[in-house]
C-alpha cells in the first residue's frame, strides 16, 4: 500500500495504491493526516483506481478522514472506485457523507 | 455430505497475515473457476474474519489463528475461521451492522460485509474459549450479468 498525496488549501488528492486492510490502514491514516491537517483543503479528494482490495478498514479510513476535514466543514469525494471495492461503500452508505465516483468500466 | 477437497492452515494472529490468508484461501477456491467477483466477495469476507481474530479475540497476544476450507458438490464451499481468543458476549449484538466494542477507526461492518458476500454465516462463541465463523459460498463461475 502507498499514496501519493498533493494539494493546496482548495482541494487536496490522494492516489491510493494497492491493499486497504487493518494491517496497512494505520501507516497510510497517518500519512494523510499530515498532509490533511497542514493544508485544511475546502476538498478531498481519494482516487481509488490502483487500489486493488479494500475491506472493512478502508470504510474506518475514508470515514476517519471525513470527521477529520468536517471540523472545518471541507468536503470528501471517493473517485474511480473499481467495482469490487463500490460494493462494500455502498453497503456502508458512503454515499450520505461523500460524492463518490466509480470508475470507467472498460469494454 | 463430504468435502471432495479441503484444505488447513494455522497462522499467527498478526495482521501483516491477513493478506496472506485471504490469498491462501481466493487462491484454493479457485479450481471451481469463479469470477472475478466471486473472488472478490471471499477475499474480502475471509479478511474480515481473519482481522477479527486478530484485533478481537487476541488483542493483547499474539495467538493461532485455525482456517479450514472445503470443497462440495455444485460449487458449493465452506469456510471456518476460529480462534481461541476472548469469545463473544453478545453474538447478535455483535452482528448489527456499526456495533463495534473497539473505538479508533473500525467501521463495526465486519459481520454485515461477511453476510452480504457469502450466501451464509453462522457464528458460534464462548466467552473465553473462542469463535468460529462459517461462511458458505456457491461458485457459479458464470459471468457476473449486472
Ligand atoms: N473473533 C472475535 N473474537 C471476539 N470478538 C469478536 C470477534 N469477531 C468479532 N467480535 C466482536 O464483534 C464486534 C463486531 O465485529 P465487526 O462487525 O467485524 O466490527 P469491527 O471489527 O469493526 O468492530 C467487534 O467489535 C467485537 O466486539
Ligand atoms: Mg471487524
Amino acid at each position: 500500500m502507498s499514496a501519493i498525496i498533493d494539494g493546496n488549501s482548495e482541494r487536496m488528492t490522494v492516489w491510493l495504491d494497492g491493499e486497504i486492510d487493518h494491517h496497512n490502514a494505520g501507516g497510510i491514516r497517518v500519512r494523510i493526516d499530515e498532509t490533511l491537517i497542514r493544508l485544511r483543503p475546502k476538498l478531498l479528494s481519494l482516487d481509488f483506481s490502483a487500489v486493488t482490495f479494500m475491506d472493512s478498514s478502508g470504510i474506518g479510513l475514508i470515514m476517519g478522514r471525513y470527521k477529520n476535514i468536517q471540523s472545518w466543514s471541507g468536503k470528501l469525494e471517493v473517485i474511480n472506485v473499481p467495482r469490487s471495492m463500490s460494493k462494500v461503500m455502498r453497503l456502508a452508505g458512503l454515499e450520505r457523507i461523500a460524492t463518490i465516483r466509480n470508475m470507467e468500466e472498460i469494454k | 455430505m463430504k468435502a471432495t477437497n479441503e484444505f488447513r492452515l494455522t497462522i499467527d494472529s498478526r495482521s501483516v497475515n491477513e493478506s496472506f490468508a485471504r490469498v491462501a484461501v481466493s487462491a484454493f477456491v479457485a479450481q471451481l473457476d469463479p469470477t472475478i467477483d466471486e473472488l472478490g466477495d471471499i477475499k474480502t469476507a475471509v479478511s474480515e474474519a481473519v482481522t477479527n481474530c486478530i484485533v478481537h479475540a487476541y488483542p493483547d497476544s499474539v495467538g493461532k489463528i485455525y482456517i479450514w476450507t472445503g470443497i462440495y458438490e455444485n460449487g458449493k464451499i465452506k469456510i471456518k475461521i476460529k480462534d481461541r481468543g476472548c469469545g463473544i458476549i453478545d453474538i447478535r449484538q455483535a452482528m448489527e451492522p456499526l456495533f463495534s466494542t473497539l473505538g479508533g477507526e473500525r467501521a463495526g461492518l465486519g459481520f454485515a460485509v461477511m453476510e452480504s458476500f457469502t450466501d451464509k454465516i453462522r457464528v458460534y462463541s464462548k466467552v473465553g474459549k473462542g469463535t468460529t465463523v462459517c461462511l458458505e459460498k456457491t461458485i457459479t463461475g458464470r459471468p457476473a450479468d449486472d
